[in-house]
């Protein structure tokens, strides 16, 4: 993956009673980033301190326009953003409609006619325009929240997770949404999420935040591979994987994806639906890949993958161990007890099989 | 001591009008003055929100004597009020409809604040931040959002303001006198009726007030039901 050009520059630095925020960072001007962290670790702090909802010392350079330094603020109605509120925040006295056009006829270079009908298809609003905020599900306003921040036509997209007031069938129901805009949006999006599976599906680039400083940011796929990271994911650890659907079984069902960063390696999942070519995202978790010396047969696991072992490292369980295995250029990382890698004699460079035993077809 | 037949007196016509015109003028002079300080009573975190409400409150609690007392040492020949209404050639207020407009305006104005303080409270942060994040200034913001969403509050201190203009007495009493199509209102027309024992007018009036009372409070709290006070 190439290295985006850095073009949004933050450093805030804010002091309260019991919290601290002490960030400097150079964040992709394309792409969805995931503002990755626990409760309280800044992430929503840090959002709104680039939106100029906050105010913190600092410095915020946005493609070279200052937005905020030692003598300049720019108020929030001044900055070219979209921000989408956790709780969509619609104006109850404006229907849907006039949620979406509030914000259009203010901005100077707003969406076209055109452009907004397009958004408005996009999210499968089209049906609820003439409706009131009260008449509409908590899904259904978030969408129209999203819509309204996009009308404005932002050049950055803040989103302060957008699902964590949804509950799972809501959810499940805006995921696909995002991800189209995900695909169509030419504008970088600051994604604030906790939800480990939320990243994994729509996030490039990932900050991570721990009491409000950012601990490790960088691509996603690279980031997690990382074992020197404290990201705490406990269960949750594990790689994402950009893949191709390569081809489909029909007697079995299943769908081979193969690696973008390995074209000769892949793994067999469930058949989605997706057609060949189609790209998908793979979620590997590191409690579901075991390594071994040997390549096993007779085993019931399907993806077997030879790699490389390239770093190992103490989990956060004194039992377990991490290895990141190198699978020619996609990363994997397996979780075993330390008992096992000592019994393997595991060293870095050393060939093994990582068997595969669940992934997850994102995307 | 019936309801006299003959109905309204022409004296009791124009203290009807006067009251009308001093509630209505009073209610409109209150939504202006009272919207910027219940905005800043709701949003401020400064220390003086404490002494402003209490200030503004005081009108609650104060015997409207007291209240009339000082207004008319302020603004006598003496007072410093005076002194100033004087130097502009607008002699002095006491005793005139002016002066119980200054007057109402002073003893109405919890009744308009703090509906108005209590729906932008409501409002809160959220919609104000969102209607920055698409490009609404703070006054735009005011206009398009915090006035719609504090309609209800509006409604409650149009109608309270007004109703508490048109039920005073003590402070008019001491204020304005009683000088007919000058200032001498309703409350005060009754009182004269009742000295000189004309109970069926009396009466006549005050069904009339009862009633007014009554049907506004009515559709006050049926109308707006979210916009009741605490």
């Amino acid at each position: 993956m190439s290295q985006p050009v850095s073009s949004i520059h933050a450093r805030f630095k804010l002091d309260r009673a019991g919290f601290s925020l002490d960030v400097d960072l150079d964040l992709p001007n394309r792409g969805v980033t995931a503002l990755f962290g626990h409760s309280g670790s800044g992430k929503t702090t840090l959002l709104r301190c680039i939106a100029g909802l906050e105010r913190a010392p600092g410095a915020l350079n946005m493609n070279g326009e200052v937005w905020q330094d030692a003598t300049t603020f720019l108020p929030t109605h001044k900055r070219a953003l979209g921000y989408v509120f956790q709780e969509a925040s619609l104006f109850p006295h404006l229907s849907a409609r006039g949620n979406l056009e509030y914000g259009r006829k203010r901005a100077s270079g707003g969406m076209d006619r055109k452009a907004l009908d397009h958004i408005v298809e996009l999210l499968g609003i089209g049906p609820l325009l003439e409706r009131r905020p009260d008449q509409l599900s908590g899904g259904e306003r978030q969408r129209v929240g999203i819509a309204r921040a996009l009308a404005v036509k932002p050049r950055l997209l803040l989103m302060d997770e957008p699902l964590a007031a949804l509950d799972l069938a809501r959810k499940q129901e805006i995921l696909p949404y995002l991800e189209r805009l995900h695909e169509e949006l030419e504008i970088p999006v600051l994604y604030v999420s906790h939800a480990p599976d939320e990243v994994a599906r729509l996030a490039d680039h990932i900050v991570v935040m721990e009491a409000g400083r950012a601990v490790a940011a960088g691509p996603l796929t690279e980031t997690l591979a990382r074992l020197d990271l404290p990201i705490h994911l406990g269960e949750d650890a594990g790689v994402v994987l950009d893949a191709v659907v390569s081809e489909r079984d029909a007697q079995w069902q299943l769908a081979r994806a193969i690696f973008k960063d390995n074209p000769d390696a892949g793994v067999w999942v469930r058949d989605g639906g997706h057609a060949v070519g189609h790209h998908v995202r793979v979620r590997i978790l590191a409690r579901d890949v075991s390594l071994a010396i040997t390549r096993h047969s007779g085993t019931s696991i399907l993806n077997i993958l030879p790699g490389v072992v390239a770093e190992m490292a103490d989990d956060t369980h004194p039992a377990l161990a991490l290895v990141r295995v190198n699978v020619g250029g996609a990363a994997l990382v397996a979780r075993l007890t330390r008992r096992s890698a000592h019994d393997l004699g595991l060293t870095p460079g050393q060939i093994v099989y990582a068997q595969i035993k669940a992934v997850a077809l994102i995307g | 001591m019936g309801l006299n037949p003959a109905g309204f007196t022409p004296a009791d016509l124009a203290a009807v009008w006067l009251t009308l015109k001093l509630a209505g003028v009073t209610t409109a002079l209150l939504l202006l003055i009272g919207t910027p300080i219940a905005w800043w009573l709701a949003r401020t975190r400064s220390w003086w929100k404490g002494p402003v409400g209490a200030v503004v409150a005081l009108p609650l609690v104060l015997p409207p004597t007291v209240i009339g007392f000082y207004l008319l040492v302020t603004m006598g020949p003496n007072g410093p009020v005076g002194q100033f209404t004087q130097s502009l050639g607008l002699g002095v207020l006491p005793f005139t409809f002016a002066g119980l407009v200054v007057a109402s305006v002073f003893y109405s104005l919890p009744f308009v604040v703090q509906p108005l303080q209590n729906a932008f409270e409501a409002i809160g942060d959220r919609p104000l931040e969102a209607a920055a994040t698409l490009r609404a200034s703070p006054l735009d913001t005011f206009f398009s959002v915090v006035l719609p969403l504090a309609r209800p509050g509006y409604l409650t201190a149009s109608v309270l303001g007004f109703a508490h203009t048109v039920g005073e007495f003590g402070v008019v009493l001491m204020i304005g006198g009683n000088i007919e199509g000058e200032t001498r209102v309703i409350s005060v027309q009754i009182y004269d009726h009742v000295e000189a024992m004309e109970y069926g007018q009396a009466h006549w009036l005050s069904a009339g007030m009862l009633a007014f009372a009554f049907v506004v409070l009515l559709a006050l709290y049926t109308l707006n039901p979210s916009g009741k006070r605490k």
